[in-house]
């Protein structure tokens, strides 16, 4: 499933979607950023509540699909800049990290029918 | 050291965490226009990324050298901060001495030393207490 599919299936709304055709192909959850450069795979899609410019650099290097931002968090002009500027997805949700990850969870499954 | 070695050189600027990275980044450019594989590139730049993002947080920045050769790629990072007084306990997930300011960005798990180990197939810290530390790591295409 792509990022653009998953955007329209959980009613994510895009912060920055430079590359919308990157095809998702699992998750990772977590805030602190060694734990998600350690356990995270490439092209997870990542949900997180932090919202830093590390987060871009984070999610650069460790070549995520894309970031989920829960809770509706909304990260600073400058770091959605980066974001396009280093083709990194940004979407966010008003839903919790574990809503959220479970409505992708769902998703995910689905699309995989 | 064959003579044909690609070398990279960058100051880490210790007083900006926003920054920070920006050396593990261009390396990551440069290794894909070097048309290394993304898997070595992926552990290759999140070691750097761990060891720059140290240098700032715990030495007040350093400098960054990464060397290409036909065999891999290696990456050694010194700085003149306080240094590690326990080495082995600065291995375990888990340990960290990080400050506030910088937990509440999303570090201080204390799985940067453990995550550069992984990531590389040989890793060697030299450090002493009021000098400094190095950090050499080697990934092997
Ligand atoms: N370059 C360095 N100079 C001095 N001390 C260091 C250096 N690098 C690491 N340390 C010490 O080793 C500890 C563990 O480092 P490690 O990278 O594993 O965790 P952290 O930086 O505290 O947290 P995280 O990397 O998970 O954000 C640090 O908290 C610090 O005490
Ligand atoms: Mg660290």
């Amino acid at each position: 499933m792509t990022v653009t599919e998953l955007a329209a299936a959980l009613s994510l709304t895009p912060v920055a979607l430079p590359d919308g055709e990157r095809v998702i192909n699992g998750a990772y959850m977590g805030d602190l950023l060694s734990w998600v450069m350690g356990r995270a795979r490439a092209d997870n899609a990542w949900i997180t509540i932090m919202t830093n410019m590390n987060v871009i650099a984070v999610a650069s290097l460790s070549d995520v699909a894309c970031v989920l931002l829960a809770e509706d968090v909304m990260p600073d002009q400058a770091v959605i800049d980066t974001a396009n500027a280093r083709d990194i997805n940004l979407l966010r949700s008003p839903l919790s990290s574990y809503d959220l990850a479970v409505a992708l969870s769902d998703a995910l499954r689905k699309a995989s029918l | 050291m064959s003579d044909n070695a690609l070398r990279f050189h960058f100051d880490v600027d210790g007083e900006n965490f926003t920054s920070a990275g920006q050396a593990s980044v261009k390396i990551k450019k440069s290794l894909r226009e070097l048309g290394v594989d993304a898997e070595t590139i992926r552990r290759v730049s999140i070691a750097m990324y761990e060891g720059e993002i140290n240098m700032v947080i715990h030495a007040n920045g350093g400098d960054a050298d990464v060397i290409v050769d036909e065999r891999g790629i290696e990456i050694i990072l010194s700085d003149h901060g306080p240094g590690i007084a326990n080495i082995d306990q600065a291995m375990q997930e888990g340990f960290s001495t990080a400050p506030d300011n910088v937990r509440s960005l999303g570090f201080g798990a204390g799985m940067g030393l453990p995550n550069m180990k992984r990531y590389t197939d040989d890793m060697t810290i030299e450090s002493v207490v009021g000098e400094g530390t190095t950090i050499r790591m080697r990934v092997n295409f």
